[in-house]
């Protein structure tokens, strides 16, 4: 089988091939290449080597029991995307969510787009040789997931945000958590910058390396910060505003060249934005009093034999967080959407029926008729979730519009004519997640 | 209504090939004849509508109608972030739509993933080979009577070239 490369290529052109697994393809995708010495002259992207059939998965499983492949989409920032498809869901509900989640929300996403920009960047700088850049922001990141693990349970495939809310509230510390991640990353930030702003390796590999104009950009659908380090302001926070981001004061950095530098300093700098909007999150977010323990469970269950106990239940540490005193403020009241809380469930017969056909085959959660499209604003772009409602208890088909995709489709046009050693660069600075990309 | 402007617009401008239009959870939407896709995306494309970007274009298999494929295009516009959602209905067998590739640059990918899961072909398309999946895939996985857990044969080996 020959590819369109081969098949085209002049016969005394040198044909090298980068990836399936390479060291500076993060993320298994290949690159062919066409050279001429070290000159690209053409190449051909080959993509699906992560390709795992989420949307014919998604089609098959339940509408609760799909979002843990949510997290496998950009695993770098999975609560974001767990939000986008949440949202998706609750657009054809109709749901109301309330305002404690809403700002949890807000407060998570900003924290995992962090850690994704982080991500991003620390590859890039060392895929350029500054290896203690990299350590750094991995160092960042760590603090940041501390506190998402802290409330979540887990750093990478939290399944946190769920249809109605969120799953628990946040953690009693989460306040201390949170100012510790802010501060070293801004330390990080700063130090970051002093290492690279001005170094001439980095700007020798970076700067005029891969310039996007912004019809191009706009042409090939790119969207985040890939989109406006060619100097367009969109950013769906800010174009259509979703949860509380019409009442955090953040700016949009913008570019001016669209190079590879440009996409390495617009997500240095809307990481101090992001890093304003968890500031600002924490503020509403601030709660004194704790949920007092209460009984063990199977103490609960067996005074239930008798009479309804007295007192609330206490439930199981992976369930800290979704007492039912805080229920009301973490999900949404629909009964038909969310489960209910883990007391009931214990202690009274329609609690147990509730829950019991909330994870029924064909009960459960049943979005009526329709069709959504709901965007947010991702790691790396508007991360889109088109679903489409036939009313039973499974998406009849769900399309995710990942934001790299477009992205890496330029990857072509934007090395033609440069070097080999360009190509990791601009790679880097694409930030492609083979989880998301291929699906 | 502001996002009902556009589709009276196009109604006005293709009474003939605009089908339906409607307003759904918010979003526009608009069901059009497929042979006049190219003209009512380089319609929306120009001023004033100014829908410079194709968001995602990605396809729906209803196997029990028989227009069994239905495409589905988002556009959208960086001025006022107006989203519009654009149908086209295609017949079963042979099912073909042209290709925006002139239009738009990631339409390329677009349509090539479209190809590869739904086997709709875009005349017009400068490439149009599987996207995800590789070459000597039988099938498309993607539309509905293609089982979850199909297993495909393995590929004999390839001859060194």
């Amino acid at each position: 089988m020959t590819t369109r490369l081969q098949s085209r290529a002049r016969p005394e052109s040198l044909l090298l091939n980068m990836g399936p697994s390479h060291p500076a393809m993060h993320g298994t995708i290949r690159v062919m290449l066409e050279l001429d010495g070290e000159r690209i002259l053409n190449s051909e992207v080959e993509v699906g080597y992560l390709h795992r059939g989420f949307e014919k998965t998604c089609e098959h499983r339940t509408w609760f029991n799909l979002l843990i492949y949510t997290d496998r989409l950009n695993y770098v920032s999975p609560l974001i995307n767990n939000l986008g498809y949440v949202m998706a869901v609750e657009k054809l509900l109709g749901l109301e969510i309330p305002e404690r989640a809403q700002w949890i929300r807000v407060l998570m996403s900003e924290l995992s787009r962090v850690s994704d920009h982080l991500t991003c960047l620390a590859a890039m700088a060392m895929e350029c040789g500054a290896f203690t850049a990299f350590l750094y922001k991995m160092k960042a990141r760590e603090f940041l997931w501390d506190v998402i693990e802290q409330t979540t349970g887990a750093r990478m495939t939290t399944s946190y945000v769920r249809v109605g809310g969120v799953r628990a509230d946040l953690h009693p510390d989460f306040e201390a958590a949170v100012r510790r991640g802010v501060d070293e990353t801004r330390r990080v930030l700063k130090d970051v910058r002093g290492l690279l702003d001005k170094n001439t390796i980095f700007l020798g590999r970076t700067r005029d390396i891969a310039v996007m104009t912004p019809e191009n950009a706009v042409s090939y659908g790119w969207t985040g910060p890939c989109l406006r380090s060619t100097g367009v302001a969109y950013d769906v926070r800010r174009a259509q505003p979703y949860l509380t981001y019409d009442r955090v004061a953040f700016d949009i950095p913008v570019g001016e060249r669209g190079d590879n530098f440009d996409r390495y300093l617009v997500r240095m700098r809307e990481m101090e934005q992001s890093l304003r909007i968890i500031e600002q999150c924490l503020k509403p977010l601030v709660r004194t009093s704790r949920a007092p323990a209460g009984l063990e469970p199977a103490e609960a269950i067996r005074a239930a034999r008798d009479r309804k106990p007295e007192g609330p239940v206490r439930l199981s540490p992976n369930l800290e967080g979704s007492e039912k005193d805080v229920y009301p403020e973490i999900m949404a009241s629909a009964k038909e959407a969310v489960i209910p809380p883990k007391e009931d469930a214990y202690t009274t017969i329609e609690g147990l029926i509730a829950h019991f056909k909330h994870f029924m085959k064909g009960h459960g959660l049943r979005p009526p008729k329709g069709e959504a499209y709901c965007a947010v604003e991702g790691g790396n772009g508007e991360l889109g979730f088109y679903i489409v409602s036939d009313g039973s208890d499974r998406p009849y088909r769900l399309h995710l519009r990942a934001p790299c995709f477009h992205i890496v489709a330029a990857l072509e046009e934007l090395i033609r004519g440069r070097y080999v050693a360009d190509v990791i660069p601009t790679f880097g600075s694409m930030n492609m997640i083979g989880g998301e990309l291929d699906r | 209504m502001e996002k009902e402007i556009v589709l009276t617009a196009l109604r006005e401008a293709f009474p003939a090939d605009v089908l339906e239009t409607s307003v759904s959870l918010g979003d526009p939407v608009a069901v059009i004849r497929p042979a006049a896709l190219a003209e009512v995306m380089t319609f929306l494309k120009k001023e004033p509508w100014n829908f410079t970007m194709l968001l995602d274009a990605t396809c729906l298999d209803f196997p029990e109608r028989p227009e069994r494929f239905e495409m589905v295009y988002h556009v959208f516009a960086l001025d006022g972030a107006r989203r519009l959602r654009v149908k086209a209905s295609l017949p079963g067998e042979g099912a073909a739509i042209a290709s925006l590739t002139g239009l738009w640059k990631n339409a390329d990918w677009l349509e090539r993933e479209i190809f590869d899961m739904f086997g709709v072909g875009f005349p017009g398309h400068p490439d149009l080979q599987r996207l995800f999946m590789y070459d000597g895939f039988e099938g498309h996985p993607l539309r509905k009577d293609y089982p979850l857990r199909k297993r495909q044969p393995r590929l004999p080996m390839r001859p060194e070239s």
